[in-house]
């Protein structure tokens, strides 16, 4: 497959997954939807790499924590091993296509993107990506550049903050007469 | 930017036949009504009995005539996926169940597979077997209710009544299985939580006669009845190029003409050594979309009797995997062992660790493709837990399905759509 703006390919468990450049998704898009037949776009993702194990520490912030999740601490739930992906951007968008022939083959495309970068919107490609999208703008706060109609979805229009990102904080509604005022 | 610098990269823009622009999801008002005063806009929900739940649809009326139509979601949105992250493996798959409450065993089964995925584990024959038991037993169970609720709405209240007979007995089974009636949590990763009890199979056999003969009634009780014709047959109109653009799938898609089931193209559990057919129906209307779900109880039934021949050999085989880093030890050998103790007290404390990778696990629900993207960093919690949920996409198609309906068509459109409006939000 000579797929336009191709970075890294990985196999693993059994799923094949192509990292993209972002200037070049929509031209991926395209190509995969009328040459390779993956006419059904099942799911646009977004995914939040802050404080991911491994990672460079000085952006960290999960679960409200300053330092996240220190894996080598005593006590603490730590991992077997560190992760070998090392994400190259703070959030990936995931997409997940499906070819309707036998056999169903699906495969993952991903871009790298930076908080506050925006993204090309594949509205124009796969409509079903419109409601997708404005999701994970609401969760995640990753702006779609030419989508038709950003705006939140599950949130209240007026909400602060994207609250699927790791330093949003759980419980985060302000509680009356809990400090000082 | 450097999109706009790329002309062929929007150079092949899809164009369906009826799906709104420029926005999809949003039915806008024709230009030259748009000042009109006989154009009034109706707030249909957030709380109405028709709506399957808290979906609200604002919609513009032309007399009876709906010309414009958005759909408001998000008011039953609870934060399943970033519970999830919280918890640990074996404490979140008691979230999945809850995001869809109609079709519970198949939420529950598809996260239950992404583990199952990442960590490399098989499952006995005999775990795989009930598993797809239970998910066909569960398909009735949600197409039961969807019959009964989407009939009652179009005036035919006495099938709420015999619908919600043999859902009660499908119930019954899943309280004898698994101790609970709903969100019954019965899936572990490696297999089942516990062996099939005694009673089940005499049980399970008398429903599997009895259900084709209900089914019988169903369609006798509307199927000649020309108010139901009328209110069914070329309303909601899907082609199956738009069906397809718009992500839809399941019932939906399978009624607008398209010949896919997951279970069919890529078999999971053991759905490649049972006999079934796929039903297609080509006109896709709210007809074809009742034609369709009728179908497939039959097809259920037949596979659950398929089940039931299997699984009565199966006694004494083991229901879950034997990996103790996984699985809990029985209960018994925590008086005796040390290391089952150990395991017992490792698993329930921390949860076990689930390697590093991400995986997008997919089954057919009754809604259709029911997919969840996990991500794990190798520790004992979820990184990331997103489900790809077939009734939100289904909502989004309604302005499509919309065009030049009247009022009364909304709602045998909204019903039609199966939507639950739990798995919509999450």
């Amino acid at each position: 497959m000579n797929l336009p703006g191709l970075l890294e390919t990985r196999e693993a468990h059994g799923e094949t997954t192509f990292w993209v450049e972002k200037e070049r998704l929509l031209e991926a898009c395209t190509h995969l939807r009328d040459e390779e037949g993956f006419t059904f776009l099942s799911d646009v993702s977004a995914v939040d790499y802050l404080g991911w194990p491994g990672a460079p520490r000085d952006v960290a912030g999960y679960y409200g924590t300053v330092g996240g999740r220190e894996t080598g601490a005593p006590g603490s739930q730590g991992l077997a091993r560190l992760p070998e992906l090392q994400p190259l951007r703070r959030f990936s968008v995931v997409y997940h296509l499906l070819a309707l022939r036998p056999g169903a083959p699906r495969l993952r495309l991903q871009v790298w993107v930076d908080d506050g970068e925006s993204v090309p919107s594949v509205v124009p490609i796969w409509p079903t990506a419109d409601w997708h999208e404005r999701e994970a703008w609401d969760m995640m706060g990753i702006p779609f550049e030419g989508h038709p109609n950003l705006v939140r979805i599950l949130m209240d229009d007026d909400w602060e903050g994207h609250p699927l990102r790791k330093d949003y904080p759980l419980g985060g509604e302000p509680v009356r007469f809990s400090g000082e005022e | 930017m450097a999109i706009a610098e790329r002309p062929e990269a929007r150079a092949s823009i899809y164009e369906g036949t009826r799906i709104p622009s420029p926005i999809p999801t949003i039915l806008q008002v024709p230009e030259e009504l748009r000042d009109s005063d006989d154009v009034i806009q109706v707030n249909f929900g957030p709380n109405h009995p028709s709506t399957h739940g808290v979906l609200r649809l604002v919609v513009d009326l032309n007399g009876e005539q709906i010309v414009g139509l958005r759909a408001v979601i998000g008011y039953l949105h609870t934060g399943f996926e970033k519970n999830m992250e919280q918890k640990t493996w074996w404490k979140a798959i008691t979230y999945p169940e809850r995001i869809d409450y109609v079709s519970y065993q198949n939420n529950e089964l598809v996260f239950v597979l992404a583990i199952e995925q990442l960590l490399g584990l098989e499952t006995p024959e005999k775990a795989r077997w009930m598993r797809m038991c239970l998910c066909e037993l569960n398909r009735l169970h949600s197409h039961l209710v969807w019959l009964a609720t989407s009939a009652l709405e179009l005036g035919v209240i006495s099938m709420f009544w015999y619908c919600f007979r043999e859902r009660e007995r499908i119930l019954d089974l899943f309280e004898m299985v698994t101790g609970g009636r709903m969100h019954t949590r019965y899936f572990q990763a490696g297999g089942l939580a516990e062996d099939i009890p005694q009673g089940f199979f005499p049980e399970a056999r008398k429903f599997v006669e009895w259900m084709p003969k209900a089914v019988d009634d169903y369609e006798g009780l509307v199927d000649r009845n020309k108010i139901w014709l009328e209110r069914t047959q070329g309303i909601g109109i899907l082609s199956a190029d738009d069906a397809i653009a718009l992500g839809q799938s399941g019932p939906v898609l399978r009624a607008s003409g398209v010949d896919w089931d997951l279970r069919r193209a890529r078999p999971y559990l053991a759905y490649d050594e049972v006999d079934f057919d796929v039903p297609v129906y080509p006109n896709g209307d709210v007809y074809d979309r009742y034609r369709v779900h009728m179908d497939e109880m039959r097809q259920s039934v037949r596979i659950v009797a398929q089940t039931l021949d299997r699984l009565e050999d199966m006694d004494g085989q083991p229901w879950i995997a034997d990996d103790r880093k996984v699985v809990l030890p029985p209960r018994e050998e925590l008086h005796t062992s040390m290391e089952s103790l150990i395991h017992h007290f490792k698993i329930v404390t921390e949860g076990y660790r689930v390697p590093e990778g991400q995986v997008y696990s997919v089954v057919e629900s009754p809604r259709g493709e029911l997919g969840c993207y996990v991500i794990s960093d190798g520790g004992p919690k979820p990184w990331r837990v997103k489900f790809r949920a077939p009734s939100f996409l289904a909502t989004a198609a309604a302005p499509t399905l919309m065009r030049d309906a009247l009022i009364a068509d909304l709602i045998a459109i909204v019903g039609s759509l199966d939507g639950v409006m739990g798995e919509v939000d999450r």
